[in-house]
């Protein structure tokens, strides 16, 4: 793609010397950006550097302590978002910002003005949300249900209400977190037309090679400051990926090869009800070797979730199913039953399933065996033994925290996972479920969780892992089963598989015939 | 017993069952539109009572009904106004500032009573209006079409709710701020404000209740509702959040309280059992809502106070 000529005259937008702290944070430090029309200027950083307050502070939801914002050359005051969004500022946050019960058309109109005093005027919406998606190939039915519609679609939506404000700056905070590849690439085709029709697009994400192929700038945030400047021809993801953390890392872990062992978990007809109260998995054999890490790739809510639940004994599968580990039926065994078969796992939701923010450190690490001869006798916690085991997997798994008493909750989303894999993986599991191991932990916790993951697998575990992140089940599984619809529709070596065609089969395009190799 | 008067009876109960209906629907109706906007109001009870009182006693001292009704109102409006800066502005848990509320009501209108009143002494009622020809339709026109002022605007408050809900964009904020206040937030709707005004709608409909009940029965007691704004808000469960349901509700227990009521009269329920008949609505109302549960969803934001970051 050819960047748009220089423009003259002042930039769209320009922050200048912001600054903002939070009690005992300063989240950013005379921090400079500016976006010109016709270009995305990209956002670089981890979690915590301080991207969402830049963004927060442009749509009106902080206010910096110093530093102005200037747009279209004028400096402005804004305070909040209505006064954002009459400025011509777009925003499509990262967690949709959408009433599920409520029509396309009625979160479209949603804040605006209607033609008809108090009455809405929602045909006249549609008619306008018509036009706005045929003049910006964004394929959306004003009349449906959100709730009825994929993560794709509802993302088009987002775009939708912006332009249909008349954004002129739009910010895109992880747009692509949850898409396809494919999908991804039309966003990339979507955006391109908007910034060729002179609008400026701020791009966040932490996704490397997707900045690499849709930015015309960078900007690196790392701790609330600005730590470099580049575009895409002059930097790699090496380059990047180092000006982030501030040293150089690993992308993809070193996987030794080791021979798989024998199927330790064996999973046969798994089906299972979902929430919705509609089959979630359908029909479902896996077998998961000693010795491999068998990654599960999918878009968001294809069965992933429910599947891990069942294995792990949180949800409870349909007649019919059989799971085994080491040739163990524990389709109805307990959580506690499949624990000591030396079932480990570290769930999806790590505040909801992995750990009590309120609960110390050292009490999350003994939250699965504080029961346990190791660590009590006669209902009394022997807190020297807790104490010894606890400082020692601190250590071990590089947690950082001020000490093994700190409240879980005041971590660092890293750390805690950190504490998480420690627990589990200090019992050396038969067989670990892993469901996005890094979602929302920094590059160099998630070098070490994978790391330690890999070193798992060398000890025989046979890991299922699940994550939405492409590149992280490309990295680490020796073997790729993709899910679509509750149903594993293929299962793909490692050194067969690409990016094109893992996402072809995520997105529901493979042959009648599942390919099982 | 000859036909005509069975048919009498089943159309006097009838009667009975919709005035019945009347306080419980009104209540009911404003409580939909305040847990629509996400905040569940515990204090209903409460301010039917003090509204009540507050009616009763203008009432007592003017002789004058509408002065009476805007009594009520006004009493709605403070302590509507009370119960959305305690919750919405402070972000007080909601469950609990309800409670407070629903006791404040009951104490002080009790207070007040024993102070400024003492021993009950009726007022004038309600009068009942005929619609002009359907009142005149034998049997079903008394029953239908012979009601008080407020009977009718409770019935007519069903589908104005409905519209406003649906059709404005006032209602299309409400329901907004009540499912995702994060996006109604992002798009410049004022949460605050959309919640604000969803109480206030929700506290004077509460109070026009305890008016209707205190005018429909021309009396005062402590304690007059006896859990009656409770149930309302069940009502709004059981109704699913949509005013025809809640409607539906509604009916059902006053004419089930009627029925009661009548077979007590008759004889059928004999005197030692009257005590357990009385539970029935009440244990009607617990089976409905096992029946429905998991069924029908609330406003995902319900009870969930609204901050920024």
């Amino acid at each position: 793609m050819t960047p748009p000529p220089p423009q003259t005259g002042p930039p769209l937008l320009e922050m200048r010397g912001i600054t903002k702290r939070f009690p005992g944070v300063i989240a950013n430090q005379d921090v400079d950006f500016d976006v010109r029309a016709g270009e995305v200027h990209t956002l670089l950083g981890e979690n915590g550097a301080g991207k969402s307050t830049l963004m927060k502070i442009l749509f009106g939801l902080y206010q910096p302590e110093e530093g102005e914002v200037l747009l279209r050359g004028e400096p402005i005051d804004i305070t909040s978002p209505s006064e954002a969004i009459d400025a011509r500022v777009g925003m499509v946050h990262q967690h949709f910002m959408l009433v599920p019960t409520m029509t396309v058309a009625e979160n479209v109109a949603l804040g605006i003005k209607s033609d008809r005093g108090p009455l809405t005027d929602l045909d006249a919406v549609s008619e306008r949300i018509r036009e706005i998606s045929e003049a910006h190939g964004l394929a959306v039915d004003p009349d449906v249900e959100v709730w009825r519609l994929s993560v794709g679609e509802r993302q088009r939506i987002e775009i939708v209400k912006a332009l249909f404000r008349d954004a002129e700056l739009l910010v895109l905070d992880e747009p692509t977190a949850v898409l396809t590849p494919q999908e991804v690439d039309d966003l990339f085709v979507i955006l391109r037309r908007m910034t060729e029709e002179g609008r400026g697009i701020i791009f966040i994400s932490h996704k490397l090679h997707e900045v690499m192929a849709l930015s015309d700038r960078i900007t690196v945030l790392r701790n609330g400051r600005v730590t470099g400047h580049t575009v895409p021809a002059e930097t790699s993801r090496e380059n990047l990926a180092e000006m982030m953390v501030g040293r150089a890392v690993k992308l993809s872990p070193h996987r030794p090869d080791v021979t798989p062992g024998a199927p330790r978990l064996k999973i046969r007809g798994l089906s299972v009800v979902g929430d919705r109260g509609t089959r979630a998995v359908d029909q479902v054999d896996l077998d998961v070797f000693g010795g491999e890490i068998l990654g599960i790739a999918g878009v968001s809510g294809n069965g992933q979730r429910e599947l891990a639940e069942v294995v792990a004994g949180l949800r409870k599968p349909e007649p019919g199913t059989s799971i085994e580990l080491d040739g163990q039926a524990i389709d109805s065994a307990s959580t506690r039953e499949r624990r000591d078969l030396g079932l480990s796992y570290v769930p999806e939701e790590r505040m909801r399933d992995g750990a009590i923010g309120d609960f110390t450190v050292s009490e999350n690490i003994i939250l699965v065996d504080h029961g346990s001869e190791k660590f009590s006798a006669s209902g009394l916690l022997n807190f020297g033994a807790i104490k010894d085991h606890c400082n020692k997997l601190v250590e071990q798994f590089a947690v950082k925290t001020p000490s093994i008493e700190t409240p879980t909750s005041s971590l660092s989303g890293g750390n805690i996972q950190k504490v998480i894999m420690a627990r589990e993986l200090s019992a050396g599991p038969a067989v670990l479920i892993a469901s996005q191991p890094t979602r929302g932990v920094d590059i160099g916790s998630a070098e070490y969780i994978h790391e330690r993951l890999v070193e798992q697998r060398d000890r025989g575990t046979a890991t299922l892992l699940i994550s939405e992140d492409l590149d992280e089940v490309l990295g680490l599984s020796d073997r790729i089963a993709v899910m679509f619809e509750g149903r594993v529709v293929a299962i793909v070596d490692h050194d067969d598989a690409t990016r094109e065609g893992i996402g072809l089969l995520m997105a529901g395009v493979f042959d009648e015939e599942p390919a099982t190799t | 017993m000859s036909e005509f008067l069975t048919l009498t009876v089943i159309m006097a109960t009838i009667a009975s069952g919709i005035r019945l209906a009347t306080p419980y629907l009104i209540a009911a109706l404003g409580e939909t539109v305040g847990q629509r906007s996400g905040v569940l109001n515990l204090g209903v009870d409460g301010v039917m009572q003090l509204s009540a009182f507050f009616a009763y006693w203008t009432v007592l001292e003017t002789q004058n009904l509408i002065l009476g009704v805007l009594a009520a109102l006004a009493v709605g409006l403070i302590m509507g106004l009370i119960y959305a800066v305690v919750t919405v502005s402070f972000h007080a848990t909601q469950g609990i500032s309800g409670i407070g509320i629903f006791l404040f009501g009951l104490g002080f209108s009790d207070l007040m009573f024993q102070r400024q009143v003492g021993t009950p002494r009726p007022i004038k009622q309600l009068q009942e209006y005929g619609i002009p020809f359907l009142s005149d339709i034998p049997q079903v026109g008394p029953a239908l079409f012979e009601h008080n002022l407020l009977t009718y605007a409770a019935f007519l408050m069903v589908p104005i709710v409905a519209w406003v809900m649906r059709s404005t964009t006032f209602g299309m904020n409400v329901r907004a701020v009540g499912e995702n206040p994060q996006a109604a937030d992002s798009l410049g709707v004022s949460v605050a404000r959309t919640r604000y005004a969803a109480i206030l709608i929700g506290n004077t409909m509460a109070a026009i209740a305890g008016a209707a009940l205190v005018l429909q029965l021309g009396i005062f007691q402590p304690n007059l509702t006896q859990g009656l704004g409770f149930i309302a808000i069940a009502l709004v469960y059981f109704g699913a959040w949509r005013p025809v349901g809640v409607m539906g509700g509604a009916l059902l227990y006053g004419l089930v309280n009627a029925t009661v009521l009548q077979w007590k009269a008759q004889g059928i329920i004999p005197r030692s059992a009257s005590d357990i008949a009385a539970m029935a609505p009440a244990v009607l109302t617990i089976i409905a809502l096992v029946v429905l549960a998991g069924r029908v969803r609330p406003p995902s934001a319900l009870t969930r106070p609204f901050t920024r970051h």
